[in-house]
């Protein structure tokens, strides 16, 4: 991967004090990025004119139901929230070079041990104590799962993708155990945990169903973007990411740093699944894994690992995944599109950043 | 060689090379070479990692393009535009690195490369192997997998490979450099039995004993310029010791227009004092790409420029390592200032005064994506006053930064600009700066000027000076003898990862250290 966020990192962060040039460079990315987005969409169209759908309608429904209904709008953000908890733990280990591909596994774990552990907790604890209770024991969980992966990198340098790819499998069909065999609410037929009441969940925002937990997720990766650009703990992550060998060579503890990367990427992770569940879903259905894992790293990669930008990509994916599964029901177009318009995205702007290198190549030269 | 003469015998040669020069962004990589390469002659192209000679072979193989001069084929002038053109002209090539795919058998291996639309002709093959195989006195097996072959068989098979092909002109990489003394000695003995066949072969190395061994002409680069040649008329008529101590004059003698040519200040000698760093028995296991130590010791007192001499590849990246801690070290003690530091990490080795500065500018020594001004502080992450509870003070930071740039004359467009956009010259100054600045005690420099231009060469070895007449105790690793001996007080030999002989850098000091270099007592 040759994407090089440290330049673009340290351009946005000096942006108020510097003039015309970098407002330039900052309408250039815009271009570059806005330009290729809607290059996508209309391919993106031209595909589903091939199957026969009228694309202008398709587009309209997303943003209808995904953007502007009231109720879809709260829909769009209620989902953000488990979205930016896993792009915050994917801009740390992305950044540090580590490509922690596992965060479904890490999810699904947290989000059982969370449906497990919550309703219990509620009944002994104020309900506040009890949620942070959960939180905490989902993260913790997350951490050790990863923790395999962690130190096979870090002492034996095994690749990590494979590794953190391998340890997802396992871990969605550890959770689906779990749900079945030890948190199986006795109560229903269909194996899942117990429900957490609606009244004990994260309380919602104002007078709409928006959980609380977009709050947390935005504070999040708000926290993460800060350490990783503004302390020295994310410096050195950053020189572990961009050259390994300076990082050995500069006297970083390598390893140790490898190991934390992970265990943050994947306690972020775990923490995506209890915020889906303490605030939104409630329970854990043995068969339930909405792969959102996978979903978020093409949108971390568009935000270039940027805080910011991720937080806008995020919400882009959101209002595609809502309202894309009700143009999908309304239109007789496989839910699965919204990945095919997503990846046609990610293409095209790996296609625009290759021609604008050329371009600049050519220009230097 | 003048041009009149290689124009005489143009006739006898397969392919000549006449004021050939290729450049490459800030380095001159061959400067107005002349070569033949005849039938019938091994030819020794000598010279020591970054002389040019892997630039020359590209030209000859097809991968590069003089810039100027030309390539005679034959006599005639030809244009050598691609690999499979070379091929076509008879020039077959065996890489440094095996270029064979180890999951296939050899027989696969030697008909890769034949036009896709017709069947692979495996009995042509093995008639055409047989043949060639019975003349050459060697045995290959053609249904065997590359992978269980051992390094030299893989050897034959490349070497095979070229002859299967038609070659004329054979042209050998560093090929000793991964094969036992005895593959070795097997391989003097094919290249002979080839040569008498009528073939020509170019035999790249930088082992003198090899190229007296195997050769019957030696053409010596120096960084770019070939500066001798042995005919060999000449080479039969010396002896094996004569042929050594020639190159030796060749490879390492000082010329006359060397603009780098200092008089080395007289030092007072300042034998009383402790030593700043010693270092007893240092000893680092042998890994699969690189030499260990064995039982390395020495003393630098301070002041003192300790040299190492020694043929690139022989330990000297390992020796630098393994005192800076990022080599694991079996045994040995390393003290800096009386106190041992040699189970310290790496940042406390520096945090104790030990400074590595590194050779390999962009690889380890700097992040070449991040700002300047980032790059003077990548050792001291954390550290105040430029991070404060863990959190960046961009304004300290740049403060420091602005006045490193001045102080070291770092030449940047900003402090913002990522220093790999730089040249050479100033990346090196960034590195002297972070080193340099406030509580160095010991300086580890390994090859500082490799790849620099003369203004900055001189400017570096002006810092290094300026170090050692401060008070500290300097390393200088360096395969530059001239450097080492415009330096040091001492210079000491590195050979096959043990210190061979140190030598107190007086008039014959030149002499002694050329000896030591190639294996001969003081």
């Amino acid at each position: 991967m040759s994407i090089d966020t440290a330049p673009t990192v340290s351009a946005t962060a000096l942006d108020a004090t510097s003039g015309t040039v970098t407002r330039r460079d900052i309408l250039h990315r815009m271009l570059m990025t806005l330009g290729p987005i809607l290059a996508a969409l209309v391919i993106a169209g031209c595909i589903l004119l091939a199957v026969g759908v009228d694309p202008l309608a398709y587009y309209g429904f997303v943003l209808e139901k995904g953007l502007f209904s009231p109720l879809g709008i709260q829909q769009t953000l209620t989902r953000m929230a488990p979205l930016l908890f896993l792009a915050a733990g994917l801009i740390v280990a992305f950044r540090a070079g580590m490509w922690n591909l596992g965060g479904d596994g890490q999810f699904l774990l947290g989000a059982v041990t969370a449906a497990a552990s919550a309703p219990v907790f509620v009944q002994i604890m104020p309900a506040w104590l009890a949620l942070f209770c959960s939180f905490l024991i989902a993260m913790v969980v997350a951490m050790i799962w990863s923790l395999v992966p962690a130190l096979l990198r870090a002492y034996q340098g095994v690749n990590e993708i494979i590794t953190t790819l391998m340890m997802t499998f396992l871990g969605t069909s550890l959770a689906n155990v779990l749900v079945k065999l030890a948190f199986r609410d006795p109560n229903t037929t269909v194996p899942q945990t117990r429900t957490l009441p609606v009244e004990d969940r994260l309380p919602r925002l104002f007078e709409t169903t928006i959980t609380s937990g977009l709050l947390l997720g935005l504070a999040a990766i708000l926290i993460v973007h800060l350490v990783m650009t503004r302390t020295a703990f994310g410096l050195k992550l950053r020189i572990v990411g961009a050259n390994p060998r300076a990082a050995v060579h500069s006297g970083l503890g390598v390893p140790g740093l490898t190991v934390a990367v992970f265990a943050i990427s994947a306690g972020l992770a775990g923490l995506a699944g209890a915020v889906d569940i303490i605030g939104v879903q409630g329970n854990v259905r043995a068969d339930w894994n909405p792969a959102y894992g996978l979903a978020v790293i093409p949108a971390v990669f568009l935000a270039r690992m940027n805080g910011f930008a991720a937080i806008g990509f995020v919400f882009l994916l959101s209002v595609l995944s809502i309202g894309g599964e009700s143009a999908a029901r309304r239109l007789g177009v496989p839910n699965h599109f919204t990945l095919v318009l997503v990846s046609i995205v990610l293409i095209v702007l790996a296609l625009a950043e290759y021609f604008d290198h050329r371009y600049n190549q050519s220009r230097r030269a | 060689m003048s041009s009149l003469s290689s124009s005489s015998v143009a006739g006898r040669d397969i392919v000549a090379l006449e004021g050939v020069t290729k450049r490459f962004p800030g380095i001159v990589a061959n400067d107005s070479v002349d070569l033949s390469i005849r039938p019938g002659e091994v030819h020794v192209l000598l010279g020591e990692n970054g002389a040019g000679k892997s630039t020359l072979i590209g030209m000859l193989s097809g991968l590069q393009q003089p810039d100027e001069g030309r390539i005679l084929v034959d006599g005639k002038p030809t244009p050598i535009t691609s690999p499979r053109h070379a091929l076509a002209l008879g020039i077959g090539t065996v890489f440094q690195h095996m270029m064979l795919v180890p999951t296939l058998t050899v027989a696969e291996n030697l008909l890769l490369g034949g036009p896709w639309w017709q069947r692979p002709r495996t009995e042509e093959l093995a008639a055409r192997v047989a043949e060639i195989t019975s003349t050459l006195g060697i045995t290959v097996k053609l249904h065997a997998k590359v992978s269980e072959l051992s390094l030299g068989e893989q050897q034959q098979v490349e070497i095979l490979r070229a002859m299967v092909r038609n070659s004329r002109l054979l042209i050998l990489d560093e090929s000793t450099s991964m094969l036992t003394p005895k593959g070795i000695d097997e391989l003097g003995a094919l290249m002979r039995r080839l040569v008498e066949q009528g073939l020509a072969i170019v035999f790249i190395t930088h082992k003198l004993k090899e190229a007296a061994a195997f050769g019957d002409r030696i053409s010596v680069l120096k960084l770019g310029r070939k500066v001798g040649e042995i005919p060999p008329e000449r080479f039969r008529a010396l002896g094996e010791q004569e042929i050594v101590s020639e190159i030796v004059e060749l490879m390492f003698g000082k010329q006359k227009d060397d603009p780098e040519a200092v008089e080395r200040p007289v030092r007072t000698a300042r034998a009383g004092t402790a030593p700043l760093l010693q270092v007893a028995d240092l000893t680092v296991a042998p890994t699969d790409n690189a030499p260990g130590l064995s039982s390395i010791s020495f003393d630098i007192r301070p002041g003192e420029i300790l040299g190492i001499a020694g043929i690139d590849g022989n330990g000297q990246k390992q020796l630098a390592e393994a005192l800076a801690g990022q080599r694991a070290a079996t045994s040995g003690s390393v003290r800096l200032d009386g106190a041992a530091i040699e189970t310290l990490s790496v940042g406390d080795r520096r945090r104790r005064g030990l400074r590595y500065l590194t050779d390999d500018r962009l690889g380890e020594g700097t992040v070449g994506t991040f700002p300047v001004s980032i790059n003077f502080f990548l050792k001291q992450v954390g550290a105040a006053p430029f991070w404060r509870n863990g959190v960046e003070q961009r304004a300290e930071i740049d403060k420091r930064a602005a006045q490193l740039v001045r102080e070291y004359d770092v030449r940047t467009p900003s402090l913002k600009t990522p220093v790999a956009r730089l040249s050479g010259g100033n990346i090196q100054k960034v590195l002297l700066a972070r080193e340099l600045a406030e509580g160095a005690k010991v300086v580890i420099f390994n090859k500082p000027t490799y790849g620099l231009d003369l203004a900055n060469t001189l400017a570096s070895r002006q810092r290094i000076r300026d170090t050692a007449a401060r008070g500290l105790a300097v390393l200088l690793i360096s395969t530059d003898l001239e450097e080492l001996l415009g330096m040091c007080d001492r210079i000491a030999v590195i050979a096959n990862g043990a210190l061979v002989g140190t030598v107190e850098n007086a008039d014959d000091a030149r002499t002694k250290v050329g000896r030591l270099m190639i294996g001969l007592a003081a």
